[in-house]
């Protein structure tokens, strides 16, 4: 399974990785439009926690025991066979934010204007997760865990 | 009539507690037999949400729990729409309503809960409903679709439930009337003033509340309909509905007999277990460990049944587990507004600390004893709230970064290197070939 690594050491708190984030997940994929313009707001699915000189880019982990999935209240959240995401039903996903809750990350995150939860995929339609590959000081590695492993 | 073949596993309940348990049993035991009983006549689904399909009405498919395909996938036999109405632990068996003996080898009890149903003049006239399950939604739906003018309901006890009714009423025009006894709407789950902001927005939409005040009497003036509500200071409401949502209690009729330890609900220990052999107890009716509290107590929410019924199933099937313990916990969004609580959400003495943070309409509180948490509630803006509830899950000594966790910058960076560390994958193992970039990052488009 892919995963997204963060060398915080590295990481200089510059956002980017946030607006590239925003970008993708907007409809314009204009930057200033996305950040200006589109309503409803594009979301982030990832976020860039700061204290001091500490900063973290912090996404879904796709955790082996997610405890999102087990306390999602419609049964929205699940684990994809194929990609080993955890990924959410926008269907059946109410926005209640019971998964937002129990995340150790804290990490869903709520779209208020369309009800629903939105969370990191890990960008399923490009090449690389779009935050990985436009940081510019390599702080986000990308690699394929288990399939190196084994 | 008495079924010969024994079942492996025998789950009365189809819901959180009962799938839970029948997915983590499939983890261990591929082919063992697995039998759920319930009374509700319908495939699993999220009870929640039966206040979308009021307000709607919701298409039922998309109440659905698991998908369509769920219990033959995983070889599950159901008998939807039969009653349990007695278990012998002796025997290892139990009786249906309709005359059957089913015999087991594990027995799970996810019976879940029940409306309090209180003893009141009028509670058997027709327009007085409860409020628990798809078949009560559908109730009223049956029953505001023979009105034409605007229909008028009091909402009796203004906890979850009510609430949640509430707000489906109101999306159906309904002019809706909420008495609750204590002095704020949801008291048992969030502190006066995150109740503030629900009960404003419930006033907002147009709902009516009265705090304080109890429902003494449900009128009729046409026989057999209901006309009014009489509360406990003579007031009269007139209406044409009831909504009695004074609470739930765990449902323990099949076990009245049986000699299984019962307190509030059936008392289980932390493998789910419960004072008989083989049988085990999880979600509403179970009264199961408090991680806040450090006792066992009812803490009636989804998520905990859910994992209650996990941890359950995998004992069941031989895979010893744990329960790491649940506590009361909500994530709420009626009316727009976001609100998360868990734990205590008021120090009962002052031997516990509180910190509160307020700021551009967010507000958030946390609640400290001898440097662990035991309480939170978030209001306005619940994200990264996860983050405090397994700091406390997980019993962290927060003394040394307490002020933090309500700061308006709260992240996960706040907390102490190795929390964080442990919490976020920051290396991938050795010898992995990583990848941090495609050949050149896309050029960005800015403007027109
Ligand atoms: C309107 C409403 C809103 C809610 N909102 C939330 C929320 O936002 N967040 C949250 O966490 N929780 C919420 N809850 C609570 C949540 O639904 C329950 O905690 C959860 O359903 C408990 O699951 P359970 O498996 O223990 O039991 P239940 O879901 O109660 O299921 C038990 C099943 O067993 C069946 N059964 C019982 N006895 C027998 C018998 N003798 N024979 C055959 N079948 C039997 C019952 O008919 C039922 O189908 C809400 C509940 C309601 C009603
Ligand atoms: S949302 Fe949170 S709990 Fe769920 S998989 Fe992602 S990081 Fe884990
Ligand atoms: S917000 Fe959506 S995915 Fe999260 S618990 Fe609620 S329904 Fe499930």
């Amino acid at each position: 399974m892919k995963k997204v690594y963060i060398k915080e050491d590295v990481c200089i708190g510059c956002g980017l990785c946030e607006v590239y984030c925003r970008l993708k997940h907007s409809r314009s994929k204009d930057l200033v439009k996305a950040y200006k313009k589109e309503t409803p707001r594009p979301l982030s699915r990832l976020r860039v926690d700061e204290s001091g000189i500490v900063s973290l880019s912090v996404r879904c982990q796709h955790c082996d025991d997610a405890p999102c999935i087990g306390a999602c209240l419609t049964g929205a959240l699940s684990r994809d066979p194929s990609t080993s995401l955890v990924i959410v039903d926008e269907e059946r996903c109410i926005g209640c934010g019971t998964c937002t809750l129990v995340c150790p990350l804290g990490i869903p995150k709520l779209d208020t204007a369309q009800k629903k939860m939105v969370k990191c995929d890990l960008c399923q339609d490009e090449e690389i997760p779009v935050c990985v590959a436009n940081c510019p000081n390599e702080a986000l590695l990308y690699a394929e865990v288990e399939e190196a492993l084994t | 009539m008495v079924a010969t073949r024994k079942i492996k596993y025998l789950i009365i309940g189809n819901s959180a507690g009962g799938i839970g348990a029948a997915e983590a049993i499939r983890e261990v035991d591929k082919a063992g037999a697995i039998t759920i009983v319930s009374d509700e006549p319908y495939p699993t689904y999220s009870r929640p949400l039966i206040s979308e399909y009021l307000a709607h009405p919701y298409p039922v498919e998309k109440m659905v729990y698991r998908q369509s395909d769920f219990y033959e996938k995983n070889k599950i036999k159901t008998l939807l729409g039969e009653k349990v109405i007695q278990v012998n632990p002796d025997k290892h068996t139990v009786k249906l309503e309709n005359g059957t003996t089913l015999v087991w080898q594990k027995l799970l009890l996810a019976t879940g809960g029940t409306p309090i149903f209180p003893e009141m003049e009028g509670n058997r006239l027709k327009g007085v409903f409860t409020f628990n399950k798809l078949d009560d939604a559908r109730a009223i739906d049956g029953f505001l679709n023979q009105y034409r003018n605007r229909v008028r309901a009091v909402v009796i006890g203004g906890g979850l439930i009510g609430v949640s009714v509430t707000e489906a009423l109101l999306r159906r025009g309904v002019e809706v009337t909420v008495v609750e006894m204590k002095d704020w709407v949801l008291n048992t789950i969030l502190d006066e003033e995150a109740a503030d902001f629900e009960a404003q927005a419930l006033v907002h939409a147009g709902t009516n509340i009265i705090t304080g005040h109890t429902a003494e009497k449900i009128n009729s003036y046409l026989p057999g309909e209901v006309s009014g509500v009489t509360l406990d200071d003579g007031r009269v409401l007139s209406c044409q509905m009831a909504i009695i949502a004074i609470g739930v209690q765990s449902r323990l009729e099949v076990v009245a007999e049986s000699g299984i330890k019962i307190n509030r609900g059936i008392v289980v220990d932390r493998r789910m277990a419960t004072s008989a052999p083989d049988i085990y107890a999880c979600g509403d009716v179970a009264e199961a460990f408090d991680f806040v509290y450090g006792v066992n107590r009812l803490t009636p929410v989804w998520p905990n049944a859910y994992e209650g019924g996990r941890v359950a199933g995998l004992n069941m099937a031989g895979k010893p587990a744990k329960y790491q313990g649940g506590t009361a916990m909500n994530a709420l969004k009626y009316f727009g507004v976001y609100i998360a609580s868990a734990g205590l959400v008021t120090p009962p003495d002052d031997s516990y600390q509180t910190l509160i943070n307020r700021y551009d309409g967010i507000y958030r509180k946390v609640i400290i004893k001898k440097g662990k948490l035991a309480g939170l509630v978030f209001a306005g803006d619940i994200e990264k709230s996860g983050i405090v509830y397994n700091l406390m899950k997980d019993g962290v000594d927060v003394s040394s970064f307490k002020e933090a966790l309500v700061a308006d910058d709260f992240g996960l960076a706040s907390l102490p290197e190795s929390i964080w560390k442990d919490r976020l994958e920051s290396s991938p193992p050795e010898g992995v070939p990583v990848i941090t970039s495609i050949e050149k990052p896309e050029e960005l488009v800015i403007g027109d």
